[in-house]
């Protein structure tokens, strides 16, 4: 499958207009079908390889999740982007689909507070366990002294 | 905006239950006290002192306690950042601080120096702690490169203690981002030149905090 054959499938599926610069497909999700089209990338697309998951935060626009998988053999690439809105912290989990996305997931929770409904472990892995917020959020005030060390 | 996660309820590690810097501190003013010799020891020695003559013989004893811990500095192996390439080359044939009596050594309980090499992570400073707890008295800290001194480049971040200071006691900061063997080498005889000053009071030449 070439990357527009892909673009034209996800139009037809999903509805919306998806970007493709060379073999990297970017697409734009509402979160609610996130976890459908990444069972939708995965079954019909064979983008089995999970690459990285990510969030940004957009200030008073709230987070966006992001997530690249790719197709290996054919050559595709394809970026998942979904704005979560504003003050929303909850998004579907993939750890269903790609074993991979468990500790990306868990650490997009620790550094940047997304929820990830469904996550089978949804514990912080990088920081402490007894950590207050979340220190990749605009609003985390890094510079405040924090007990005992900082 | 305030985000609470499924977290399950883990018991706070024991130095979570200083929670002021205050308090912190408070407990760290009085660590210099722990250095002391015991208290028979103590005892003794001010009795040969206090007897006719005697100083010759304590301050002769103490000048040679004084010689022999200086020059038998054991430093920690305990490498963190990129400082440590930097600590491992000071310890190599080339600069080789065992003509210094220094034998980087694999295990806190043998040894009476802590060189911390590097950026203390948040994470790290309780493990840094209790390694420095391992090592028996008397021992030494120094405070190796920019990081270690105040947090360096990574001062503002989140996760990066301000100073090792806040946790151990440090003798010696050895300034450098990361320092050369040489400055390392320059810090290691001057604190050489402090255990030289340790008297039987455990009172350092220079008090801080």
């Amino acid at each position: 499958m070439t990357p527009t054959e892909a673009a034209a499938g996800v139009r037809e599926r999903f509805g919306v207009e998806p970007t493709l610069e060379g073999h990297l497909l970017t697409v734009d999700l509402p979160a609610d079908r996130w976890a459908d089209f990444a069972r939708f990338a995965k079954d019909e697309l064979g983008c089995l390889y999970f690459n990285w998951l990510s969030a940004t935060d957009w200030k008073e626009q709230g987070l966006e999740v992001l997530c690249r998988v790719e197709n290996l053999d054919n050559r595709l690439a394809l970026m998942m982007k979904s704005k979560l809105g504003p003050g929303q912290v909850h998004c579907p989990t993939l750890t269903g689909l790609y074993r991979g996305a468990n500790w990306h997931e868990r650490e997009c929770f620790d550094l940047l507070g997304v929820v990830f409904d469904g996550h089978p472990d949804l514990r912080r892995i990088l920081l402490g366990q007894d950590w207050e917020g979340h220190p990749l959020r605009k609003d985390y005030a890094h510079d405040m002294p924090h007990a005992p060390y900082r | 905006m305030a985000v609470k996660g499924p977290i399950p309820e883990i018991p706070a590690p024991i130095w979570r239950s200083f929670k002021d810097l205050q308090e912190w501190e408070a407990l760290h003013k009085t660590r210099p006290t722990d250095d002391k010799h015991s208290v028979a020891f103590e005892a003794v020695t001010e009795g040969i002192h206090n007897f006719p003559g005697g100083f010759v013989l304590t301050t002769g004893v103490d000048a040679f306690l004084n010689w022999a811990r200086k020059s038998s500095v054991w430093p920690v192996t305990f490498g963190l950042a990129c400082c440590a390439i930097e600590m491992m080359a000071t310890f190599c044939s080339r600069f080789d601080v065992e003509r210094l009596g220094m034998v980087p050594w694999a295990s806190p309980r043998h040894s009476d120096l802590m060189i911390v090499s590097g950026t203390v992570t948040i994470k790290m400073a309780p493990m840094l702690l209790r390694i420095y707890e391992q090592m028996p008295d008397p021992k030494w800290a120094v405070s190796m490169g920019s990081c270690a001194n105040s947090g360096g480049p990574f001062r503002h971040g989140y996760h990066v203690v301000k100073g090792v200071d806040r946790v151990v006691h440090v003798d010696v900061y050895v300034p450098g981002c990361p320092p050369t063997p040489d400055s390392l080498m320059y810090g290691l005889l001057k604190l050489q030149e402090q255990v030289a000053e340790f008297q039987k009071t455990g009172q350092r030449p220079t008090q801080t905090g």
